[in-house]
């Protein structure tokens, strides 16, 4: 299995009474709430539990994308991954922005991908999420029902830019160039491995399939209630003829250890409570913009999301609820271990994104739930599961050999 | 008075589209606003009283279909002209209302010599930065009437006959149907319902009437000084105790309003 450790960077200092007196964590938080010089201080932080991540021997460091969030302070997250890059030397940069429907024109992205790949030898595995309605269309003002056409024109342009040797035309609908010339160029060609972020649009499952790209789940709401979901996905594998390969598909998942069960209780149960009553308190209408999922999609899941919405009531929500149904899981490494072989089993997936820093949770506890987890966790699920996909290589990183490589700051 | 439909084929067959008809008089050409037509729309009955009237629903509204290549207010404009081609209309009186009138005047500014009589009813188009629209993107369905309508209650017993927002599958059937809708809308209107409009009000020769309820809390009357300035000869008709479905809340004023045109 390949463990990412992942950050969302949240802003830690929202108040007590943030949920009464603001309708939403995202597009239209007044920015009163936020403070640069503490924000120095909270980047740092999250910089070094990132980088001691790598030193615990997990196999990616994530960042992601988000805009006009108070959860997700990475606005640009190939910034993040530059200032990473120096700092690393084995970990794959697990870079899951780029919105690419976003950057205009999306050659940047092609870009910024090659440098940072070329940066960290070879060591970038990037996502191109389509991007949420919030993101997307509320903070960045793309026409909803128009996203997807502008990503999948996006798309073809970035990889053929990585693709081709000479310089070409390229006239799309949303970007015209008439010299399409990548400099530099990835170090892995003809490109990274790509993980494409998706919430349970069957364009992206067969996106995802077309092109061999990894189809994460990025949920908060735990594994129990992803069953669904991913299930879905892997019909639409079996149905594309493709292999079941677990290193498809990737799950994120909040993850707190301690020595014993009560202990994870007490000591993380006040920062997840946290991220689920304040970092996901969003209003719901911006969470999807009328057009920007296909009536497709919407005949599929719209009564599952109804209902689904109206069970999920964060703030009733007790720490034995949110650990019983799988939103968290927290509890001892034995605790961990069990749930983590059913999570992996249950939606048969290679590629867990682990959220160990959690809301308002400070260094020194992420480190202690980050440590256990890599020395008593980590290590027997990388041992036992999917073995039989042990020699998998076609979805993950290639970095140069270790002798070619340049030594880097961190070493 | 009996209003019928029927689909036809638009551009060629490019799009299909859904057509209410009804009404016996001069021809008229109703374009609706971003929610569509409404079940037995009181508006539609009301100007069939004097009219012939045409009422074509764009496609992604119901069963009109071909949504996908209307992309831009140029596509949306010339899909008017295709659809009153397939019509066989010949300078019908073309009543727009907020969406509608907002591609209306298109019309009417693109090929000023096609539309010789004009009636925007409430339309969008325009953006006062001091007078900023609400953004009906995030609205959730419960809190629009208080947006369109004068009277409330009255006006979400008009919205959804029969249906109840609290059953989930009614919800969920209403919400598909919203997000189709809206989708489309908003190639014009997301998320700023602004598309150069005002530049291209010059244009217009046609007679026009513009025509607002006085209480509309969606696109405020202030806005409908914007089109008397911009469009030589306009005149201004405000309808009291009217929000922005002026014409679904006093359908004979508003016809009333628009006999001046003849």
């Amino acid at each position: 299995m390949k463990f990412t450790w992942f950050h969302l960077m949240p802003w830690p200092h929202l108040p007590d009474d943030f949920r009464e007196k603001h309708r939403s964590v995202w597009v239209d938080i007044p920015t009163t709430l936020y403070d640069a010089k503490r924000g120095h201080h909270v980047y740092h932080d999250y910089f070094d539990q990132l980088e001691y991540a790598e030193t615990m021997g997990f196999d990616a460091l994530g960042v992601n994308e988000h805009h006009a969030n108070a959860y997700g302070l990475m606005p640009s997250p190939n910034l993040m991954a530059a200032a990473l890059a120096r700092r690393t030397s084995k970990a794959a940069l697990m870079v899951l922005g780029d919105s690419i429907a976003l950057y205009n024109p999306p050659i940047r992205v092609a870009e910024e991908f090659a440098m940072l790949d070329v940066i960290t030898g070879g060591r970038l595995a990037c996502g191109f999420p389509v991007g949420t309605s919030m993101d997307t269309n509320y903070a960045y003002g793309t026409i909803p029902a128009l996203t997807r056409e502008k990503y999948n024109e996006a798309h073809e342009l970035i990889m053929r830019a990585w693709r081709e040797d000479e310089p070409f035309a390229f006239n799309g609908r949303y970007t015209k160039l008439r010299y399409v010339n990548c400099w530099p160029k990835p170090i892995q060609r003809p490109r990274p491995p790509i993980f494409i972020p998706g919430g349970g649009s069957i364009e992206t499952y067969d996106f995802c399939l077309e092109f061999d790209y990894t189809y994460c789940y990025l949920s908060y709401s735990g594994y129990l209630r992803a069953k669904q979901l991913m299930d879905g996905y892997w019909e639409r594998v079996a149905k594309a003829g493709k292999d079941e390969s677990p290193y498809r598909g990737g799950f994120a998942q909040v993850i707190c250890v301690a020595d014993t069960d009560a202990e994870a209780e007490k000591l993380y149960s006040k920062h997840v409570h946290y991220f689920y009553n304040r970092c996901l308190h969003v209003y719901p209408g911006f969470a999807d913009a009328p057009g920007y999922r296909t009536v497709k999609t919407l005949q599929a899941n719209m009564i599952t999301q109804l209902t689904q919405a109206q069970l999920r009531n964060y703030p009733t929500l007790t720490w034995k609820d949110l650990v019983d149904q799988g939103y968290v899981i927290a509890g001892s490494p034995k605790t961990v271990y069990d749930r983590m072989v059913d999570l992996a089993k249950t939606l048969r997936v290679g590629n867990i994104f682990g959220l160990f820093q959690v809301g308002d949770m400070p260094g020194d506890k992420v480190r202690h739930s980050t440590k256990l987890f890599a020395e008593q966790v980590m290590p027997k699920l990388k041992a036992e599961l999917f073995q039989e996909w042990k020699n998998e290589d076609r979805f993950w990183i290639k970095p140069m050999q270790q002798s070619e490589r340049r030594q880097m700051a961190a070493e | 008075m009996t209003i019928t439909s029927r689909l036809i084929d638009v551009a060629g067959g490019r799009n299909k589209v859904r057509v209410y008809e009804g009404g016996d008089g001069p021809p008229l050409f109703y374009l609706h606003g971003a929610g569509g037509l409404m079940r037995e729309d009181r508006l539609i009955a009301a100007l069939a009283r004097h009219y012939r009237v045409y009422a074509p629903l764009l496609p992604g509204y119901e069963d009109s279909v071909g949504e996908e290549r209307l992309r831009d207010m140029l596509d949306m404009t010339l899909h008017g002209y295709d659809v009153m081609q397939a019509l066989g209309l010949s300078k019908p009186l073309v009543v727009g209302h907020s969406m509608g009138g907002m591609i209306a005047a298109e019309m009417a500014a693109i090929a000023p010599n096609e539309i010789e009589r004009l009636a925007l009813i409430a339309p969008a188009g325009i953006w006062l930065p001091e007078h900023p629209i609400v953004d009906i993107f995030a609205l959730l369905p419960q809190e629009f009437p208080h947006y369109l309508f004068h009277d409330v209650e009255a006006g979400v017993k008009l919205m959804t006959p029969g249906g109840d927002m609290n059953d989930v599958k009614f919800l969920a059937e209403f919400m598909i149907a919203n997000a189709r809708r809206l989708g489309t809308a908003g190639k014009m209107l997301f998320p700023i319902p602004e598309r150069g409009l005002s530049e291209r009000l010059y244009r217009i020769k046609a007679r026009t009437l513009v025509v607002w309820g006085e209480n509309d809390k969606l696109i405020p009357p202030v806005y409908a000084g914007e089109f008397i300035k911009g469009i030589s000869g306009a005149r201004l008709m405000t309808i009291p105790q009217a929000g922005h479905l002026v014409g679904h809340e006093k359908p004979h004023a508003l016809v009333e309003a628009l006999r001046t045109l003849n």
